[in-house]
């Protein structure tokens, strides 16, 4: 056989025999993710198909973690409305509250996630599972709907772009370096309708973590998923989250890619995108003129323990630059006890940073470190659209959370090498 | 599927926050939403569309989040079809799930010029721009997409499923 990991997996979840990209498809899935802003929209859209339960009630998976804890009445009652239909559907997998944080830091981290799943959800960044070798992508709430009703949904097979990865992270770089750096390259429809598929013997030296950061920002580049392969690394992840029966997926050795890209990670320094796109990508160095009235620190691309551990190990006996914001927002309960432990929160806090609750929050504009008119943050997010952090006259830069700690240290842009 | 208007230009990368802002996601009505369409461009964009006229775009129209308030938006303003060189993915489902016709033609989008009369066969993807005397084809609707439009976007859909 010669398939991609994309059309591997498809074909496990679908009747028909796949012949390859552009074919469309009825699939069965795995799971299926809404939050507190997209749910709401698909229980209406449930309710007018007159549907009167979910296809699974163990395999839908609610997060309410974009404006919580509720941060005004509006978002408290669209809380309310996906609670009680939580409830009323008996769905196992409801969270808000304590046991809540990041959606895409959340389910993998929980275990719920599997190499080979079908995952949807109303949230462009599913795709992050792709970081364990899940099929996982965004769509509308309507969508959702149906395949909460359905169990299945339908799929174009995509064309895949490989990219290989060769070499090792240089110090003070991590996943965030890779993908910024791959987006500048593609372009933010570089890749659309289509897959990204990492493996090269780079592969190795890119922790599970790191790979979660990956495919979470495929889509920036416009990619339906972004995929590795689940290699015994991801295997020891997958356990530790409590896992069992999983298995190695590779895709098969003769499987064609029209294109393919190559990165070298031994000559790849610390990157940040400038506003207003993620593909207007240069090295942290060049920007060191930039100067900051905010950094934050968190979300589903780097809200994570290495990331946290990351910055901390920067910030340790240092303190945020006067007037700087500085902003940690654990991505999840399990990521904030961890830091606790750790002792990375304490590091933050005589750095000067203010550590938030696991939630989106700043990541888009929901609360938490809004920007007024003419601010400037630099954010460890995914996206950089103007206004997505505030005012339509404040800039977001993006980057991974060595560069961010740095940068707050000195309060201007700051590649960590140079600090 | 026969449609016909008057074509509407718009450009490369046209996102969802151009399509409808984020200050007017407070409905889910597409009558209210189509009042803003394209307000992220120009806030009265949508008193220059008189019903039936179509969009006309260039590259990755729809990019960003998958709010559906999008293609309700366009549909609200009264446009039943948009064409353009290519869409973004999420709005690509998203439109057909709302019943919102969409024809990717690549470079051919550049033939069309604002203003032109457009005659559209969404079925068997022909478009005829009348003010030109040309013929532009595009791949036929898959059928499974088809019968999400005859039905008049997915809820129907499922909604015929279940009762069946
Ligand atoms: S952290 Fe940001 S990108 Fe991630 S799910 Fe939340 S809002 Fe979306």
């Amino acid at each position: 056989m010669r398939r991609t990991l994309a059309e591997k997996i498809l074909q496990q979840f679908c009747e028909e025999e796949i012949q390859g990209p552009g074919q469309i498809i009825q699939a069965g899935v795995s799971g299926v993710l809404a939050n507190d802003i997209t749910a709401p929209l698909a229980i209406k859209s449930f309710e007018a198909m007159g549907a009167e339960s979910v296809f699974d009630p163990n395999r839908i998976f609610l997060v309410c973690d974009h404006f919580t804890p509720n941060k005004d009445i509006a978002s408290a009652e669209q809380v309310k409305t996906v609670r009680q239909f939580a409830r009323k559907m008996g769905i196992t997998h409801y969270y808000e509250g304590g046991d809540c944080g990041v959606e895409h830091a959340l389910l993998p981290e929980a275990g719920l996630i599997g190499p080979g799943d079908i995952i949807v959800g109303a949230d462009s960044h599913t795709c992050t599972y792709g970081g364990i070798g899940s099929f996982a992508t965004g769509l509308g709430s309507t969508d959702i709907a149906a395949a909460m009703v359905l169990g299945r949904t339908w799929f174009k097979v995509p064309e895949t772009i490989r990219i290989d990865l060769e070499g090792s992270l240089q110090e003070h770089c991590g996943g965030k370096d890779v993908i910024l750096w791959l987006i500048s390259r593609l372009g933010v429809d570089g890749a659309l309708y289509k897959a990204l598929e990492f493996s090269g013997p780079g592969l190795d030296r890119l922790s599970v973590e790191a790979r979660l950061t990956v495919a979470n920002m495929a889509i920036e580049a416009g990619a339906k998923v972004g995929l590795f392969p689940c290699d015994q690394m991801t295997l020891n992840y997958l356990q530790a989250a409590g896992r069992t029966g999983d298995r190695e997926l590779w895709p098969d050795p003769e499987a064609a890619y029209p294109e393919r890209i190559s990165i070298d990670l031994d000559r790849l320094p610390p990157q940040v995108a400038c506003p207003h796109l993620p593909e207007n990508v240069r090295p942290a160095e060049e920007l060191r003129e930039i100067p900051l009235d905010q950094v934050v620190i968190g979300s589903c691309t780097n809200g994570r323990i290495s990331d946290l551990r990351a910055a901390a190990a920067i910030l340790k006996g240092r303190k945020a630059a006067q007037g700087l914001r500085l902003i940690v927002l654990p991505a999840t309960p399990r990521v904030y006890a961890q830091a606790l432990h750790e002792g990375l929160l304490e590091t933050f806090m005589q750095a000067g940073a203010i550590i938030g609750p696991p939630t989106c929050g700043p990541c888009l504009g929901g609360h938490m470190g809004i920007l007024a008119s003419g601010e400037r943050c630099l954010a460890t997010t995914n996206r950089n659209f103007k206004g997505r952090m505030g005012s339509l006259e404040s800039e977001v830069y993006l980057s991974g959370p060595s560069v961010a700690a740095a940068s707050a240290v000195t309060g201007r842009i700051t590649d960590p090498n140079k600090l | 599927m026969f449609f016909q208007g008057k074509a509407h230009k718009l450009g490369a990368h046209i996102d969802t926050d151009a399509i409808i802002p984020a200050k007017y996601l407070v409905s889910t009505e597409k009558e209210v939403l189509g009042r803003s369409c394209m307000a992220g461009i120009q806030e009265d964009w949508v008193q220059r569309i008189s019903p039936g006229d179509i969009i006309v775009a260039d590259k990755n129209f729809g990019c960003g989040s998958s709010r559906e308030h999008a293609p309700l938006a366009i549909l609200g303003a009264g446009i039943p079809v948009v064409i353009a060189h290519s869409f973004a993915r999420i709005f690509y489902r998203n439109g057909f799930n709302m019943g919102l016709v969409l024809l990717e033609i690549g470079d051919d989008v550049h033939q069309i010029d604002q203003d032109d009369h457009l005659k559209i066969d969404a079925l068997k993807g022909l478009i005829t721009d009348q003010s030109k005397d040309l013929t532009l084809s595009t791949a036929p609707l898959p059928e499974f997409m088809r019968d999400i439009l005859s039905k008049g976007g997915l809820v129907n859909y499922v909604r015929e499923r279940l009762a069946a």
